[in-house]
């Protein structure tokens, strides 16, 4: 892939350009809200005082920041490897069913935290797995990754569905979903953390999942840039023709990489099913591997932009929920508005302000861009 | 003659429901020929059916719902093009975020405007385009076989229904007997010939993906005042990506496109009619099963067993001009 445009300083290209991105798309998101008849300044109030405001507020925040890790790192690893993993709600999905399925299985027997690795295992190795026939089908015998992944999202749905409903679901119950697990299969809540701060919490869904999302988001970053299986990916992912000279196996490093994201979304279903409800349910994902997209997008594919991208958006979907309650006329759905704008303004449009960027900079200090881009900047 | 009776509906309900799928997979068709991948056939067809929904149900004219939802669907597919023509951006993150954007603007907008849950009020039979009579539609009904075939298998269908499939002949003509359409074509195989003739490869591809929105538009406006009467939250509910399927399937070719509609149209209207009954030889059929077939097909098929789809080779490249 080669990058038609010239370089930046490293804190205009990984600072100010997504800053700049992500600014646009809020002002786009407040147009929408001035549509609605609504003031976009008060909703951003509203908006971040429901998100922060509260002890309880701030514990939502991460509860829901933590599934949103798993799905980010999930696309970010297959990104590196220039693979499009729009798969991650079904995987999250399909990894619910591990996790489902370790509960039911060891809750009565263990205690949480024997059962909590099993757990991460079930869902890892389920959501693995329902990346891996697309990411054969890729590596071996070139289907588009982005359709495969698609249509597996909605193969997914009807075959959850269909084992929730005939399979799973106690013939006591009427809704679609599993038992309930006992306490074996209940991850403990993290909510003395935020009360050490000195904030209340009564009751909030953020559990241990959290501590494993930053864990998981410490591996990848271990696992793309100080590992040689992360090297050959990112090699994959600049340029195949590079890596295949090099004697990297393509096939190889696509499953891997793929199965890598598979077992990341996967393991975002340990924190609702487990860490939350207890139980698998309907839809339990709500859209959630599609944020990861996101998430992914505007923290550029690394950890550390990751987990603050996930907490922003963590923060718009209990901050979202509050604001639905101010406001009537804007629902939850404000948040579906800004994931699109931002996935449009940080993703498709990144490259937007970048020549006019590069211009100025050109101008203003021609050493920052290197005298070869000064020619280049007016593209 | 109660089976063919049977044969007949289950025929007209697959056209009915094939006619958005068509319209959908046709508009991705010239996007997707010209080098543009469109995964947000299904954002434009929402955006679409609520343009038209909420129109309508504002004027009271079908009409000015139709040039509403044409309207926007085109704007999104030049937000799309702005991107990913213009600013070379990733043509699949494009088409994710229009789709996202739909998803959440047809809701908060419709409820805003309303406030009736994200639906639009329910539209008078003024309002919509309703089902045509063809001639002698009421006098042959009694004849046998042919005149049932005529009267309620190709008769009493939405105007849209029959652009649809005028679309398809149209559609191969524009592609493979004129200029634009070999023009087309080659800039989505090999951009870079088609800029040395000296034709501007962005305009070329802004042209295709206008094609794309307008067809997004007409199948929205289908969903809206023609299946329905007015918009429903989330009305599309997947059918851009089964959309997607059938072009794959159809391996960007207008006519088998058709064809590949119509048999998830099929399913679709079969899986319906038989829900709760089994089939002789296979017993039950789960619904979910008959429901996640299109896109089960679609992946066999990608996967190279019912030969291979190979897409555009310039397909979801954007084209740098070399300097």
């Amino acid at each position: 892939m080669s990058a038609p445009y010239a370089k930046l300083p490293a804190w205009a290209d990984y600072g100010l350009i997504p800053l700049i991105n992500l600014t646009v798309a809020f002002i786009v998101a407040g147009l929408v809200v001035l549509l609605v008849g609504e003031n976009p300044l008060r909703a951003a109030v509203i908006l971040v005082d429901g998100a922060l405001g509260r002890g309880q507020a701030i514990a939502y925040t991460l509860y829901y920041a933590t599934s949103f890790i798993f799905t980010g790192l999930a696309v970010a690893v297959a990104f590196h490897c220039s693979l499009f993993n729009i798969g991650g709600e079904g995987q999250a999905y399909v990894g619910g069913l591990g996790v489902a399925l370790a509960c039911l299985a060891f809750d009565r027997v263990f205690p949480w935290w024997l059962t909590f690795p099993i757990a991460i295992a079930g869902a890892a190795v389920f959501g693995a797995a329902w990346a891996l026939i697309p990411a054969y089908l890729q590596a071996r015998r070139g289907s588009h990754i982005v359709i495969t992944t698609i249509m597996f999202n909605f193969i997914a749905a009807s075959l959850m569905v269909y084992l929730l409903v005939n399979v799973l679901k106690p013939p006591t119950l009427q809704a679609p979903s599993t038992r309930t697990f006992l306490e074996g299969g209940q991850l403990p809540k993290l909510n003395f953390m935020i009360e050490a701060m000195g904030l209340s919490v009564r009751s909030s869904p953020f559990n241990v999942s959290f501590l494993l999302a930053l864990l998981a988001a410490f591996l990848v970053w271990v696992l793309i840039w100080r590992t040689r299986l992360g090297y050959e990916i990112r090699t994959r992912g600049h340029s195949p023709k590079a890596a295949r000279y090099a004697g990297i196996g393509e096939a190889r490093i696509i499953i891997v990489t793929m199965l890598i994201s598979g077992a990341l979304a996967g393991m975002m279903a340990l924190n609702p099913v487990m860490g939350d409800q207890n139980r698998l349910q309907i839809d339990f994902v709500t859209g959630a591997g599609f944020v990861g997209i996101a998430v992914a997008l505007m923290g550029r594919s690394h950890p550390a932009g990751i987990v603050p991208a996930a907490i922003l958006f963590g923060m718009l979907y209990q901050g979202g929920a509050e604001l639905a309650f101010e406001m009537p006329g804007i629902s939850r759905d404000m948040i579906v508005i800004i994931q699109g704008l931002v996935i449009l303004f940080a993703g498709a449009l990144e490259h937007m302000f970048r020549p006019s960027l590069q211009t100025l900079f050109a101008t203003v200090r021609p050493a920052s861009v290197g005298a070869k881009a000064e020619r280049a900047g007016g593209v | 003659m109660q089976l063919f009776d049977t044969l007949v509906f289950l025929l007209d309900s697959t056209v009915r429901l094939s006619v958005p799928l068509l319209l959908a997979a046709l508009a991705g068709l010239y996007s997707e020929r010209s080098g543009v991948f469109d995964i947000g056939l299904e954002g434009k067809m929402l955006a679409g059916a609520f343009a038209a929904g909420a129109a309508a149900a504002v004027t009271g004219s079908a009409w000015v719902g139709l040039i509403a939802a044409v309207a926007i669907s085109l704007l999104l597919s030049l937000v799309h093009g702005f991107a990913s023509i213009t600013h070379r951006g990733n043509q699949i993150v494009s088409g994710v975020a229009i789709n996202f954007i739909a998803a959440g603007s047809t809701i908060i907008l419709g409820q805003a405007w309303f406030s009736q849950g994200g639906r639009t009020p329910l539209l008078s039979d003024d309002a919509r385009l309703g089902a045509i009579r063809l001639p002698f539609a009421e006098a042959v009904a009694d004849v046998p076989i042919i005149g049932q075939i005529y009267s309620d298998l190709l008769s009493g269908h939405s105007i849209l229904a029959y652009v649809a499939f005028l679309m398809v002949p149209f559609t191969w003509w524009v592609l493979f007997r004129t200029r634009f359409g070999l023009r087309l074509r080659a800039v989505g195989e090999n951009p870079a010939a088609v800029d040395t003739a000296g034709i501007s490869v962005a305009w070329l591809r802004y042209r295709a993906v206008m094609c794309t929105g307008i067809l997004t538009g007409l199948a929205g406006t289908y969903l809206a005042l023609s299946q329905n009467a007015g918009f429903v939250k989330d009305m599309t509910a997947g059918r851009g990506f089964i959309a997607l399927a059938a072009l794959i399937f159809a391996k960007w070719r207008p006519v088998p496109v058709m064809f590949a509609c119509l048999l998830f149209g099929f399913l679709d209207a079969f899986s319906i009619r038989i829900q709760g009954t089994p089939l002789p030889f296979i017993g039950q059929v789960p619904v979910q099963f008959m429901q996640a077939l299109p896109y089960i097909l679609t992946v066999v098929l990608l996967a190279g067993f019912i030969g291979q789809a190979i897409p555009p080779r310039a397909g979801g490249v954007p084209y740098v001009k070399e300097r």
